[in-house]
């Protein structure tokens, strides 16, 4: 872990004295906020501290209904212009039912994106990327796994814009999303315990996991800048209303098919700086859950509040 | 560090970077006259453009055209005001649709774009 710590600082620090400007999710008129439980379709130079999630997962198995928080950063910063990278990790405070509870951190979870097509004119974006979580850096008390994961990536984001006229009032409206392959570098883990002198031994498979997921958008700055100022006051002409379905299935190793997720409706208000953002988190299925959670989320852009320092490109404009 | 504790902590970083002094956000446009999708009786003498952040007047534009496709500004295009309005004079408007098209840059480099448009509708 120690290693990361030091790999993330001094990156830290290399970024914060170098010099060379301007991205954000635009692409032409389009601005797409940064969602909170799906990932963004492009590179930028911002901040998330703090992402934070609290919910109830259901009992299975052995494990006890557990009342889960965790709070996770994770900031992102461009090499060039259009690839970057970003680090991620996240404090866990699991409170199970009956049992004490246990307070750890994550494995760190280090990105790569490359911004591989932006249409301003059709306000859209592609993105390829390869996600890395680092086994063994993280607590395994909370459930942080020993092993890598690696999980490359297409991300995706269109805004409607380009609809017809006389359907003005969908032009609001964008699409972001993203499609993964999470591979586990270890098909299964193995542990044996001693109770009483007897040996029980306990094998938990690894399966390859799809991770998809989306969010859709109704952007209200979109609305009043570009379609139809509607006289909304100040404040909700910075809202954007969206909904995101994040979701992961199992597709080997006895669990294919078994589809957990969920679906979270919320707002994100997006200022000069920053943008704040609050989710319900609905479980889709009760293999998922039956407890409906919350997600909240702090979020900074980089490149607005250093222009002519960290939230520069390392390299070219 | 507790959860509690990073929560106070990303607060103070929150006012820190809010109030870090080279700071200054993408200029986005904030209202306009006529406005955004608008009807006007009256042709319109000019367009004014508020926009959220100081401009750059040197690489800050604005045009106007007709569906035709007929520019019908003056090319007279400046930032005036508090350096973030961006106004432009207009010739006689006929009834009809018109286009506004603008692309600026702000006082920290960042370039933005975009357009709308506003009926004449005696």
């Amino acid at each position: 872990m120690r290693r990361f710590v030091s790999l993330a600082l001094s990156l830290l620090v290399l970024t914060l004295v170098t010099s060379p400007a301007g991205a954000h999710g635009l692409a032409g008129k389009r601005f797409f906020p940064s969602t909170l439980a799906t990932e963004d379709p492009f590179v930028s130079d911002e901040l998330t501290l703090p992402n934070v999630l609290h919910i109830k997962r259901p009992a299975s198995g052995d494990e006890p209904a557990t009342r889960e928080t965790e709070i996770s950063g994770e900031i992102s910063k461009r090499i060039t212009r259009f690839f970057g990278i970003s680090l991620e990790g996240e404090l866990v405070h699991l409170d199970p039912d009956h049992a004490p509870s246990k307070t750890g951190f994550g494995n760190l979870e280090i990105g790569l994106k490359w911004q591989a097509f932006t249409s301003a004119e059709h306000e859209a974006l592609v993105s390829l990327g390869l996600g890395w979580e680092v086994g063994g850096t993280g607590r395994k008390a909370t459930e942080a796994q020993s092993f890598d994961v690696v999980t490359p990536s297409v991300f995706f984001g269109k805004g409607f814009g380009d609809l017809p006229d006389s359907l003005w009032i969908l032009k609001p409206l964008a699409l972001t999303g993203s499609v993964g392959l999470a591979i586990p570098t270890r098909s299964r883990t193995r542990t044996v315990t001693v109770e009483d002198g007897e040996v029980e031994e306990e094998i938990e498979r690894h399966p390859h996991v799809l991770q998809w997921g989306f969010a859709l958008e109704y952007s209200l700055p979109y609305l009043t800048s570009f379609v139809r100022d509607v006289g909304l006051p100040s404040f909700f002409r910075r809202l954007i209303t969206l909904v995101e379905v994040e979701l992961q299935t199992p597709l080997d190793r006895g669990q294919s098919g078994h589809t957990t997720g969920t679906v979270n409706p919320g707002i994100i208000w997006a200022g000069r700086f920053f943008q704040v953002g609050v989710e319900a988190v609905v479980p889709i299925n009760e293999r998922t859950g039956k407890n409906v959670g919350v997600r909240a989320m702090l979020h900074f852009f980089l490149d607005d509040l250093f222009p002519t320092s960290f939230g520069r490109p390392l390299f070219g404009k | 560090m507790s959860g509690p504790a990073l929560v106070r902590g990303a607060l103070v970083l929150a006012v820190v970077l809010t109030i870090a002094g080279a700071a200054a956000g993408h200029a986005f446009l904030d209202r306009a006259e006529p406005r955004v999708g608008g009807r006007v009786r009256t042709p319109p003498a000019q367009v004014t453009l508020w926009f959220t952040e100081r401009l750059e007047p040197a690489y800050s534009r604005v045009q106007v055209v007709s569906q035709a496709g007929q520019r019908v500004d003056k090319d007279d295009g400046a930032v005036g005001g508090d350096g973030r309005q961006l106004r432009a004079s207009l010739t006689p408007l006929s009834p009809g649709t018109y286009r506004v098209v603008w692309r600026v840059l702000s006082v920290d480099t960042h370039v933005t774009e975009g357009d709308f448009t506003f009926q004449v509708a005696p």
